[in-house]
């Protein structure tokens, strides 16, 4: 029905993706690291920011690259793949990888710009393989090896949630 | 599209609240908010002006219970309704798993229904949609207005197969608000039935 295929993470996808979110936040002294799909989901995340309302930051990122993204189309850029903002204490450093997947690093002055943009070049390339490979594979279906969970929910699972 | 995580068991669905300006998205979504329980949802954000026009998006993170031992959450989205945000409103539309399209029953607001139901099919189709694929309901907003509509040239002009699920509302008072969301939110669940194997 839609041109991006529908994002389905298994449990191997997510401890991988999870290696190199820490892995990120150690090399790049980083306070935290989100990764979130463009629609406003959040895929990951791993450093010490605790009892952050992720759910929000996850979909104020996407609303902030989906309206650079408008802007850099205006003026005839495909995309801003990276983007900055500086806090007195904390700062965000925002890119975008495998063209649908945003890496959000949070970082304070443990860490510098400089740093964090080297680090983030590496773990993004890894997880532009990462994340190829998945939406490959959900383009092929998901393959014939995984069931969906929900194939098999009637009408009554679905009314039950509504049952209050 | 629906977001599955097998590892944390979740399933996440975006709805998206679309229609003209001023006629009660934001509503819908404050409504819900007040009226869910603490532990079913999280923070709701506005991005509006300073005159509380929604500048470009409310959002509002629902989490509606367990389907086969899977958390089933639903973000809800609305979108800017005046003509001139329309970019943003494409924006939003990205990725939307189901809409409900809030009509403004007052008389005087019939044109800016048809235009925003066209902008709609127009946006989505832009995006590689076909709205007859696509889990939508329409509700047919501020019912208890003096001026508005009768109902049968509503659904002439709005829904003229019949064949959207749709509800009448008043929103500012909660009415209708409820049974909209959760028709949207089975539509949206069926149709991942579908496309599971």
């Amino acid at each position: 029905m839609s041109l991006t295929p529908q994002l389905v993470l298994l449990e191997e996808d997510q401890r991988q993706i999870l290696d190199v979110a820490e892995r990120l936040v150690r090399d790049a002294n980083a306070k935290a690291v989100y990764l979130v799909d463009k629609n406003g989901q959040l895929v990951a995340e791993a450093g010490e920011l605790k009892g952050i309302d992720t759910t929000s930051l996850a979909s104020l990122v996407a609303g902030n690259i989906a309206a650079s993204g408008g802007l850099a189309k205006l003026i005839g850029e495909e995309e801003f793949p990276t983007h900055f903002h500086q806090g007195e204490r904390d700062n965000v450093h925002i890119t975008l990888v495998a063209q649908r997947i945003i890496l959000a690093v949070i970082f304070d002055d443990r860490s510098s710009l400089g740093l964090v943009r080297l680090r983030v070049k590496k773990a993004g390339n890894k997880l532009s393989e990462l994340f190829d490979a998945i939406f490959k594979r959900a383009e092929s279906e998901l393959g014939d090896n995984v069931e969906s969970p929900f194939a098999e929910i009637s009408e009554e699972d679905i009314d039950n949630l509504f049952s209050d | 599209m629906a977001f599955i995580n097998y590892s944390a068991r979740e399933i996440n669905c975006k709805l998206v609240y679309y229609g003209p300006g001023l006629c009660g998205k934001t509503t819908n979504l404050k409504c819900i908010y007040e009226r869910t329980a603490n532990d079913a949802k999280g923070k709701m954000i506005s991005l509006a002006t300073e005159t509380e026009r929604t500048l470009f998006f409310d959002f509002l993170p629902l989490a509606l219970g367990e389907i086969r031992g899977f958390k089933t959450r639903f973000h809800l989205y609305t979108v800017p309704g005046q003509v001139f945000y329309d970019a943003s409103r494409k924006l939003i539309l990205k990725g939307v798993d189901g809409v409900v399209f809030v009509a403004d029953s007052q008389e005087e607001r019939f044109e800016a229904n048809i235009e925003s139901i066209e902008n709609l099919r127009d946006n989505l189709t832009e995006q590689g949609f076909d709205i007859a694929q696509l889990p939508w309901v329409i509700q047919y907003n501020k019912r208890d207005l003096p001026n508005a509509m009768p109902l049968e040239e509503l659904r002439e002009a709005l829904n003229p197969t019949g064949k959207i699920p749709e509800f009448e509302a008043e929103a500012s008072n909660g009415k209708g608000v409820f049974e909209t969301l959760k028709a949207l939110a089975k539509l949206v669940l069926a149709e991942l039935k579908k496309g599971g194997k």
